[in-house]
C-alpha cells in the first residue's frame, strides 16, 4: 500500500506550467529524494502534496484514500483536508518555527490544541524526542536563542510530535552553513534508519545518494528519471541527468 | 485667580479628559480589529466599503467629526442634543481612532511572513486558531511602537472636545484663559498633557519590554 500516491499531477502558475503530468508514489518505510535544478518544480510538488498549493488536475491519495477527484476536467478537493494533514509533516527550508513559543510549546501546541491530546502525555513524548535530539536542555529556549541547525532540528521534532506517517523535507539544509548542515542531515539519516517514510527535496547530492532508497530527478516540471540512487548517481544513461550531476562533481 | 485655584479647577476636568481617553481606547481597539479584518476581507464589496469609510475618517478633521456626531442629529432629524456630551464625544473619537488602529493592525498583519501561516496550516490549525494563537501575538509585538504613537496623539486630541463645549480639562482651561485674560491656563494644560504622556510612554515602554521576551 502506498502511503502517498500522486497521479497525473498538473499545476500551472498563470501561463507557466510547473508540473507536467507527474506521477509517483511512496511506499511505507521508503526514503525518496527529489533532485533537480532550481525551478524544476521539486518544491511545488511538495507544496502540492501538502496542500499548500492546489493542483489543476490529477489525483493525490494518502493510504489509497483520494484527496482529490476529477469531476470532468475540474479537480475537486475532499472536505476533510485536516484529516489528511494528520498523515504528513513538513519541514520547511527556513524552519518557520513560531518565534513567540518556546521549543517545547512549538512541539506541544499542535498535538494538544489541534489533535486534542492530553497535555502531560504529549509533554512526556516531546521531552523524549528532544532528548533523542540532544536538545532537552533547550526545551524552554525561544527559537531565536538557537543556532540555525538547532532550529531546523526543532522543526523536525515539531513535525514528528504529530506522529505523521510520512515526513516531507523542502530543502531542509539550504538556509544553513555547511557546518550546521551536517547536524541536520545526521538527524534525517537517523530517521531513515528507523524506517521513517520520507520525501526529501535537496541539493545535497552525496547525502541523497547515501540515504535514499530511490531518487527522482526532475527538470522543467517533468520527472526525467527515477530509480536506485546508485544507478542515477553512478551510471545514468540519461543525458540531462548526466549534465545536471556533472555540475556537482566539479 | 491664583495659580493653585486654576490648577484645581482644571484638575476637575481631568476626570473627563481621562474618561474620553480610556473609553476611546476601550471601544476603538477592538473596533479597529474588526475594521481591519473587514478591510482585508476577500469580499470585494465589503473591503472597498470599509476602505472608503477609513479614507473618510482619516481624510476629514476629527474636529469636524466631533461636531457632526454631536450636533448632526439635531440639524438632520431635529433630535435634541444629548445632555451628556461624553456620549457623542466618545462615539466620534472611537470611530475616528478605530480607523487609524485598523490601518496599524493591517500593516502588522501584512508584515507577517507567509511561512507562519503555512506552518500552522500544515500542522492542522484552523484559521481562527492560526490567527489568535500564532499571528495575533506576533502582530501585537510588531505594532506596539506605532500604537504608542497613536495613543500619545489621543491624549492630546482629547483637547478637541472643547469644540463641542464638553467640560474636560482643556475646555475649562480655555474658559479661564478667556475670563481672566491670562495665558497661564494654557501652560498648566501643557504640563498636564506632558505628564499624562510621560505616563503613557512609561507604560507602553514596559509593555514593549514585556513583549520582547522572544527577541535576541
Amino acid at each position: 500500500m502506498s502511503i502517498l500516491s500522486m497521479t497525473n499531477i498538473e499545476k500551472s502558475f498563470g501561463n507557466l506550467q510547473v508540473l507536467k503530468d507527474i506521477s509517483f508514489s511512496v511506499e511505507e518505510g521508503e526514503v525518496v529524494s527529489i533532485i533537480g535544478p532550481s525551478g524544476s518544480g521539486k518544491s511545488t510538488l511538495l507544496r502540492c502534496a501538502t496542500f499548500l498549493e492546489t493542483i489543476d488536475s490529477g489525483v493525490i491519495a494518502y493510504d489509497d484514500n483520494p484527496v482529490t477527484t476529477m469531476v470532468g476536467d475540474k479537480c475537486v478537493y475532499a472536505k476533510n483536508l485536516n484529516d489528511f494533514r494528520r498523515c504528513f509533516g513538513l519541514v520547511f527550508q527556513n524552519f518557520n518555527l513560531f518565534p513567540h513559543y518556546t521549543v517545547l510549546k512549538n512541539m506541544m501546541d499542535a498535538p494538544v490544541s489541534v489533535l486534542g491530546r492530553d497535555k502531560e502525555e504529549v509533554k512526556a513524548e516531546c521531552m523524549e524526542l528532544l532528548k533523542k535530539m540532544g536538545l532537552e536542555d533547550r526545551a524552554d529556549a525561544y527559537p531565536c536563542q538557537l543556532s540555525g541547525g538547532q532550529q531546523q532540528r526543532v522543526s523536525i521534532v515539531r513535525a514528528l510530535a504529530m506522529k505523521p506517517q510520512i515526513l516531507f523535507f523542502d530543502e531542509p539544509t539550504s538556509a544553513l552553513d555547511p557546518e550546521l548542515t551536517g547536524e541536520v542531515l545526521k538527524v534525517i539519516k537517523e530517521l531513515a534508519e528507523e524506517n521513517m517514510t520520507m520525501v526529501i527535496v535537496t541539493h545535497e547530492m552525496q547525502f541523497a545518494r547515501a540515504v535514499s532508497d530511490r531518487v527522482i530527478f526532475m527538470d522543467g516540471g517533468l520527472i526525467v528519471e527515477q530509480g536506485d540512487p546508485e544507478k542515477v548517481f553512478g551510471n545514468t544513461e540519461n543525458e540531462r541527468t548526466k549534465q545536471f550531476l556533472s555540475n556537482y562533481n566539479r | 485667580m491664583d495659580l493653585m485655584t486654576m490648577i484645581l479647577k482644571m484638575g476637575e476636568g481631568l476626570g473627563k479628559t481621562c474618561a474620553i481617553f480610556f473609553l476611546t481606547l476601550l471601544f476603538s481597539l477592538p473596533l479597529g480589529m474588526i475594521v481591519a479584518l473587514l478591510r482585508g476581507s476577500k469580499n470585494k464589496i465589503v473591503s472597498s466599503v470599509t476602505r472608503f469609510f477609513i479614507s473618510v475618517l482619516r481624510g476629514t478633521p476629527l474636529m469636524l467629526q466631533l461636531i457632526a456626531v454631536t450636533y448632526g442629529p439635531y440639524y438632520l432629524f431635529h433630535l435634541s442634543v444629548s445632555r451628556n456630551k461624553l456620549i457623542p464625544v466618545v462615539i466620534a473619537f472611537a470611530i475616528n481612532y478605530a480607523a487609524y488602529f485598523a490601518e496599524i493592525y493591517r500593516s502588522g498583519i501584512d508584515s507577517m511572513p507567509v511561512g507562519q501561516y503555512e506552518a500552522a496550516e500544515v500542522l492542522g490549525y484552523s484559521k481562527a486558531q492560526t490567527f489568535i494563537k500564532i499571528i495575533l501575538p506576533q502582530v501585537i509585538r510588531r505594532i506596539l511602537p506605532s500604537m504608542t504613537n497613536e495613543i500619545v496623539t489621543l491624549v492630546k486630541d482629547t483637547s478637541m472636545a472643547f469644540t463641542v463645549s464638553y467640560q474636560e480639562m482643556f475646555t475649562i482651561g480655555k474658559q479661564i484663559a478667556n475670563s481672566q485674560t491670562s495665558f497661564t491656563p494654557f501652560i498648566v494644560a501643557g504640563v498636564f498633557y506632558y505628564i499624562f504622556n510621560a505616563i503613557v510612554g512609561f507604560v507602553m515602554g514596559r509593555a514593549e519590554k514585556k513583549m520582547s521576551y522572544y527577541d535576541m
